[in-house]
C-alpha cells in the first residue's frame, strides 16, 4: 500500500497522513485509494500558486487596502482598556519596519499547571515578575541641601510585601551606584556623593537616578495582569524581559510569549521570530475586525526573516536586498542608490518590475513572463 | 473688589459683582438704560465686563422671572395691533443677549422646561438651528449628522439665487427654470424668503429598485418628467477680457485678427465675431471658437527681428470657448474699467437638461446621481395611474436613518392630495398620526404605500410600494462640468508625457497604485501599453553605450562620441528613461545601456 503514496509525493505531507487515517476508517480499497489520490492530487495542483502569479504585490495589496481604513479606526480606541496598547496602523507599522523596540512592549506568561490554577498562587508569582524600583519601595525623596546628601524614606509595608529588609536595600543601592556612600539609618538610607563638592544639580541628578535604581523583580516590568483564560491564569505584563522570565521556576518556559520580535530572535531563534511576526499580524487585523489571508501574512514573515536574522520593510531592511539599482533607487534615497551602484559599476539585467515599467517595456509577470520559440522555416530555400 | 470694564477699558471696582449685574439688568429692562448694553460677570477671573461696541452678535431672548416668562398669551395676541416688537424689548420682555452674556443666562428651550432657575426662554426651540437647518421639515427626527449634510446640499442647490440674474454677470452659476414651493414646510420658509427664492421641486417618489440601475444612492428619473421640466436649469457662464495698454505706447487691439498675425486660428473660428471684433449675442456656438477676438504686441521687444520688414508683427491673443464648452451667447457688455481701460464681458448661456450623473438631493442629506432616465411607458405605475418622477433605492434608509425624509414623503402625499401645504416645522410639527389619519380620509393606505405595477410587463408588484411627494432640489455638480476623455493630443514639453488638467483637454493619470493593480492582475503588456505615451525610438551604440543619433544629412546613424565605424541599433523606449539617463549623465555617472537580442 505505501507504495501507492510514494508516486504522489508532491502532495504535502499532513494531507497523506490524513488520507492514510481516512483509509483506515473507511477501508479503502486500492483502486479506490488512488481515486481518492487522483483527485485530492488535482483538487491541490488547482489550489496552487501559477508561475508568473505576482504573489509580492497581491500581498502588498492585501496589506494596503485594509490599513487605509485602519488609519481611520485606530484613534478611536485611545484609552478604552486598562493597559494602553498599541493596536491597529501603528502597530502594523511597527512589525513590518521591524523597530528594535515595541512602544508597548508585552509578555504572556504561562504558569506550569500546579501553580496556575490558584489566584492567590498565581498573583504571588506575578508580584515575583514584577520589577520593582527604588521609587516603588520608597516612600520619599528628601534632597539634604545644607549636607549636600539625599534621603531616601523606605515603605515598610512594600517592603514587608516584597519580603525584603534595609540591609539588602542599602546593599543593591550601593552596588548600581558607584560613587556613593550609602548609609542606613532606621527606616531610610542615605546616599552620598564621594565627589568632593556637590553642586545642587548634581545632587538633583543623583536623586533622579536613585528612583531608577532596580531592586528585585523582572528588570523593565513595570506592570502585572494576572487574567483567567480557560481554565488558568496567564499573567500579562507591561515591559518584556524573555530571559529572565524564562529563569523564573513556576514558569511554563514553552508557552512564554513577548512581543517583541528581536528578544524573540535572540533568545528563541528567528523561527520563534517569524511565528511572532504572523501572530502579532493578526492579532492587530482580526482586532480591526478585518480578514487578511494568513498566506500573505506568511509569505512578508518568510521575507522578513529568511537571512536568519530579522529584516524590516524599509529602504535599510529588505529592499535593500534587491538585485536591480533601478528598482532600490525607485523607493526612497534614489541618489545614494544610483551613485554607489556607478562606484562599482553594478549592472542591472532588468529581470524585475519596477526597472521594466520605467522603460517601458513587459514586465516578466503575467503574460509578459512567458516567451514563444518556434522552429522558422528556412527562408531561402 | 471686582474690577469693571466698559469695553475692555477699565471703569472702576465693585464690591459685589452678582448684585452690581442684576441692578444694571434691570436697569436696562427698565429701559433707563440702552438695550444694546450687555453685562457679564466672569466669576472664574472676578471680573465684571459692560459690552456696548458694535459688531457683536445678538439674539432675542423671552425674559423669565421666577420660573414665569414675562411674555404672555395675552400679549402675543396684541402683537401686531396694539404692541409691537420693539414695544416688547422696551418693556424688558424681550432682551437681546451676546455672546458672553449669555454664559450668565440660563436658557429653557421650551416653556414646559421652565424652572425657577431659568433667567430666559428661546422664543421658539427653532432659534437653535440656523438657516439651512430651520428649513429641513421633521428635523428632530433625523441624525444630527445628517442635518449638517442636509444644509451642504442645500447651498449647492439650484434655484432662483437672485432675482436680477438677468442683469448680473456672476461667475458659473445656474438658474433653476421651475422652482417650487415645499409642500411640506417650516414656518422658518415664510420668515427667510424662502418662499419667494424656492430652490428645489416637489416631485412623486417610490422607494424600490429598478433593474439594479439605481444601487447605491444612484437615483432613476421618469423620462416624462425630464421633458416636462423637471430638474431644468440654465447655466450662465462669463468671460471677460481688457484692452490693455502697455509701456512704449502698445496695447491691444480688439478686432477680427489678419491673417498676418502670429497664431491665427482658422477663418472659421471667427465667423461670430462682428466687425468690432466681438460675438454678437445669441450666436451657437462650440468648443475652442472665438468669442472675442484680441491681438496684442509681442510678449518681449526682442522678438522684433531687426530684417523683418513687418517690424510690427503681433500676436493673436482672443478669449476663446475652453476644451469641452459650448453654449449661446446670453449678453455682450461693453464698458470700461477702472483704469480707463476698454473692458468686455460676454455672457454665455446653455440649457442644462437632467442627464445620466446630474447630482439630486432631498432635504435631508439624501444625495443621489442620476443612474438611469426611463421612458415614463416604462415606468411603474400606481392603481390610479401615476407614475413616479424618481425612483430611490430603500436601501439608502436603514443605516442613514433618516426618518425625516419617509415622513416627508406622506406629508406630500397628503398635502398634494389635499391641496394645502403641511407644517414640517422642527420640534413643533404637524404630528405623524395626524398626517397618516388624513392619508387614510383621502382614500389611501395610511402608510403611504399602494399597490404598483411594472410599467414594461405590466404585472402587479408582489409587494406594496412606498410613494408619496418630496422636495427634491438639483445640485449644482453636473457631468457636464466634469466629464473628462481624451485619446490623444496635448504633451508636455519635458517629458513627452500627456499633460494634466480637464480644461487643457488632459489625460487621467494611471497612477502607481493602478499601475500595482495591472501588475498583480499579471497584465504585462496591457501595462506596457498604458504606459507608451511617452516612447520614443533611441538610437544606441553599441560602442559606448550612449544615445546616438540620426543623421538625416548623410541618412546613418552616428555616435558622437566614437564617431567612425561603430554598430549603432534602433531601440523603443519611454522617453521618461531617457530623461533619467541624462540625469545620471549630470550626476557624473555614465550610464551605459547594453544591448542584447531579443530573439
Amino acid at each position: 500500500m505505501s507504495k501507492i503514496y510514494e508516486s504522489y509525493l508532491e502532495l504535502p505531507s499532513p494531507i497523506i497522513e490524513e488520507i492514510k487515517k481516512l483509509v483506515i476508517k473507511y477501508k479503502l480499497s486500492d483502486s479506490d485509494l488512488k481515486e481518492v489520490l487522483n483527485r485530492t492530487k488535482k483538487a491541490y495542483e488547482n489550489k496552487l500558486i501559477e508561475p508568473g502569479e505576482a504573489i509580492g504585490i497581491v500581498t502588498a495589496e492585501s496589506f494596503g487596502e485594509p490599513s487605509t481604513q485602519m488609519v481611520l479606526r485606530t484613534f478611536h480606541f485611545a484609552g478604552v482598556s486598562e493597559m494602553n496598547i498599541t493596536v491597529g496602523l501603528p502597530r502594523l507599522i511597527e512589525i513590518f519596519d521591524a523597530r528594535k523596540e515595541p512602544s508597548t512592549p508585552i509578555m504572556e506568561i504561562y504558569l506550569q499547571k500546579k501553580y496556575s490554577e490558584s489566584p492567590t498562587r498565581v498573583k504571588e508569582i506575578a508580584e515575583k515578575i514584577k520589577g520593582n524600583t527604588l521609587q516603588d519601595l520608597a516612600s520619599e525623596f528628601l534632597l539634604n541641601i545644607m549636607d549636600s546628601h539625599v534621603e531616601i524614606k523606605l515603605s515598610r509595608n512594600k517592603m514587608q510585601e516584597l519580603n525584603i529588609n534595609s540591609k539588602q536595600m542599602s546593599d543593591i543601592v550601593q552596588n548600581a551606584l558607584k560613587t556613593v556612600i550609602v548609609q542606613q539609618d532606621r527606616d531610610s538610607l542615605i546616599i552620598k556623593s564621594t565627589a568632593k563638592d556637590t553642586k545642587l544639580s548634581d545632587l538633583y541628578k543623583l536623586k533622579e537616578k536613585c528612583k531608577e535604581i532596580h531592586i528585585c523583580g523582572l528588570k523593565g516590568i513595570t506592570q502585572v495582569l494576572p487574567m483567567k483564560e480557560g481554565d488558568e491564569f496567564v499573567i500579562y505584563t507591561a515591559g518584556s524581559n524573555l530571559k529572565e522570565a524564562l529563569e523564573i521556576e513556576e514558569v511554563d518556559a514553552k508557552r512564554v510569549k513577548t512581543n517583541n520580535l528581536f528578544e524573540m530572535a535572540n533568545i528563541l531563534g528567528i523561527e520563534a521570530a517569524r511565528q511572532t511576526i504572523i501572530n502579532e499580524s493578526i492579532k492587530v487585523i482580526k482586532e480591526q475586525g478585518l480578514s487578511i489571508d494568513i498566506r500573505h501574512i506568511m509569505f512578508l514573515a518568510d521575507a522578513m526573516t529568511k537571512s536568519g536574522v530579522i529584516k524590516g520593510v524599509t529602504r535599510s531592511g529588505i529592499t535593500k536586498e534587491k538585485e536591480s539599482v533601478l528598482a532600490k533607487a525607485s523607493f526612497e534615497t534614489p541618489i545614494p542608490h544610483l551613485v554607489n551602484a556607478s562606484l562599482v559599476g553594478e549592472r542591472d539585467s532588468l529581470n524585475s518590475v519596477i526597472e521594466n515599467v520605467m522603460l517601458n517595456q513587459p514586465v516578466p509577470l503575467g503574460t509578459g513572463l512567458p516567451g514563444l520559440m518556434a522552429k522558422m522555416k528556412d527562408t531561402k530555400k | 473688589m471686582t474690577e469693571v470694564y466698559l469695553d475692555e477699558k477699565y471703569i472702576g471696582e465693585v464690591d459685589s459683582p452678582r448684585e452690581f449685574v442684576k441692578k444694571v439688568r434691570s436697569e436696562r429692562r427698565k429701559n433707563n438704560l440702552p438695550n444694546a448694553l450687555n453685562i457679564f460677570y466672569d466669576s472664574d477671573l472676578n471680573e465684571v465686563k459692560i459690552e456696548m461696541s458694535r459688531g457683536r452678535a445678538r439674539r432675542p431672548l423671552i425674559v423669565v422671572e421666577n420660573g414665569k416668562p414675562l411674555l404672555t398669551d395675552k400679549m402675543i395676541e396684541k402683537l401686531g395691533t396694539e404692541l409691537t416688537w420693539s414695544d416688547f424689548v422696551k418693556k424688558g420682555i424681550i432682551e437681546y443677549l451676546d455672546a458672553s452674556e449669555e454664559e450668565n443666562a440660563f436658557v429653557a428651550l421650551d416653556e414646559k422646561d421652565l424652572t425657577t432657575k431659568h433667567t430666559h426662554l428661546e422664543i421658539n426651540p427653532i432659534t437653535i438651528l440656523g438657516i439651512c437647518s430651520s428649513l429641513v421639515p421633521y428635523a428632530n427626527f433625523n441624525a444630527s449628522s445628517k442635518l449638517i449634510i442636509g444644509n451642504k446640499f442645500q447651498k449647492q442647490s439650484l434655484g432662483l439665487y437672485a432675482s436680477n440674474f438677468l442683469i448680473r454677470m456672476d461667475t458659473d452659476v445656474s438658474v433653476l427654470h421651475y422652482p417650487q414651493i415645499p409642500i411640506v414646510r417650516s414656518f422658518m420658509s415664510d420668515i427667510y424668503p424662502h418662499n419667494e427664492y424656492p430652490n428645489g421641486q416637489n416631485i412623486v417618489i417610490a422607494l424600490m429598485s429598478y433593474e439594479g440601475y439605481n444601487m447605491q444612492d444612484a437615483i432613476i428619473l421618469n423620462k416624462g418628467s425630464v421633458d416636462r421640466g423637471l430638474g431644468r436649469s440654465t447655466f450662465f457662464k462669463p468671460y471677460k477680457l481688457e484692452e490693455l495698454r502697455y509701456s512704449g505706447g502698445l496695447k491691444d487691439d480688439i478686432i477680427i485678427p489678419d491673417k498676418e498675425v502670429k497664431g491665427y486660428k482658422s477663418e472659421r473660428d471667427y465667423r461670430y465675431l462682428e466687425e468690432d471684433g466681438i460675438i454678437y449675442p445669441e450666436a451657437k456656438i462650440n468648443e475652442e471658437e472665438v468669442i472675442i477676438g484680441k491681438i496684442s504686441p509681442p510678449r518681449f521687444l526682442g522678438e522684433l527681428e531687426e530684417f523683418s520688414i513687418a517690424a510690427n508683427i503681433r500676436r493673436e491673443n482672443s478669449v476663446t470657448l475652453k476644451h469641452g464648452e459650448s453654449g449661446i451667447v446670453d449678453m455682450v457688455v461693453i464698458t470700461e474699467n477702472e483704469e480707463g481701460n476698454k473692458f468686455i464681458q460676454v455672457r454665455l448661456r446653455e440649457q442644462r437638461i437632467p442627464e445620466l450623473g446630474d447630482k439630486f438631493a432631498s432635504r435631508h442629506g439624501q444625495k443621489g446621481v442620476v443612474g438611469l432616465i426611463v421612458p415614463q411607458e416604462d415606468m411603474p405605475i400606481t392603481a390610479a395611474g401615476i407614475t413616479p418622477d424618481i425612483i430611490f433605492s430603500p436601501h439608502s434608509i436603514p443605516t442613514r436613518m433618516t426618518i425625516s425624509h419617509l415622513i416627508e414623503i406622506i406629508g406630500g402625499k397628503v398635502g398634494s392630495l389635499s391641496g394645502k401645504y403641511i407644517d414640517g416645522t422642527t420640534f413643533d410639527s404637524r404630528s405623524e398620526q395626524s398626517i397618516r389619519e388624513e392619508l387614510a380620509s383621502l382614500g389611501f393606505r395610511e402608510d403611504g404605500t399602494e399597490v404598483m405595477y411594472n410599467g414594461i410587463t405590466g404585472e402587479r408588484y408582489k409587494v406594496r410600494i412606498y410613494v408619496g411627494n418630496i422636495y427634491y432640489q438639483k445640485l449644482k455638480y453636473m457631468v457636464k462640468n466634469k466629464l473628462q476623455s481624451r485619446a490623444s493630443g496635448k504633451v508636455q514639453l519635458l517629458t513627452r508625457q500627456p499633460i494634466e488638467g480637464r480644461a487643457k483637454g488632459g489625460g487621467i493619470r494611471l497612477g502607481e497604485m493602478e499601475k500595482d493593480c495591472l501588475v498583480a492582475h499579471g497584465a504585462s503588456l496591457l501595462l506596457k501599453e498604458r504606459f507608451d505615451s511617452d516612447k520614443t525610438i533611441l538610437y544606441v551604440c553599441e560602442n559606448c553605450g550612449m544615445v546616438g543619433m540620426y543623421d538625416h544629412f548623410k541618412s546613418r546613424k552616428t555616435c558622437p562620441k566614437c564617431s567612425g565605424n561603430v554598430e549603432i541599433s534602433a531601440i523603443e523606449l519611454s522617453y521618461a528613461f531617457k530623461l533619467l539617463l541624462d540625469e545620471l549623465k549630470s550626476l557624473c555617472i555614465y550610464p551605459k545601456l547594453i544591448l542584447r537580442s531579443k530573439y
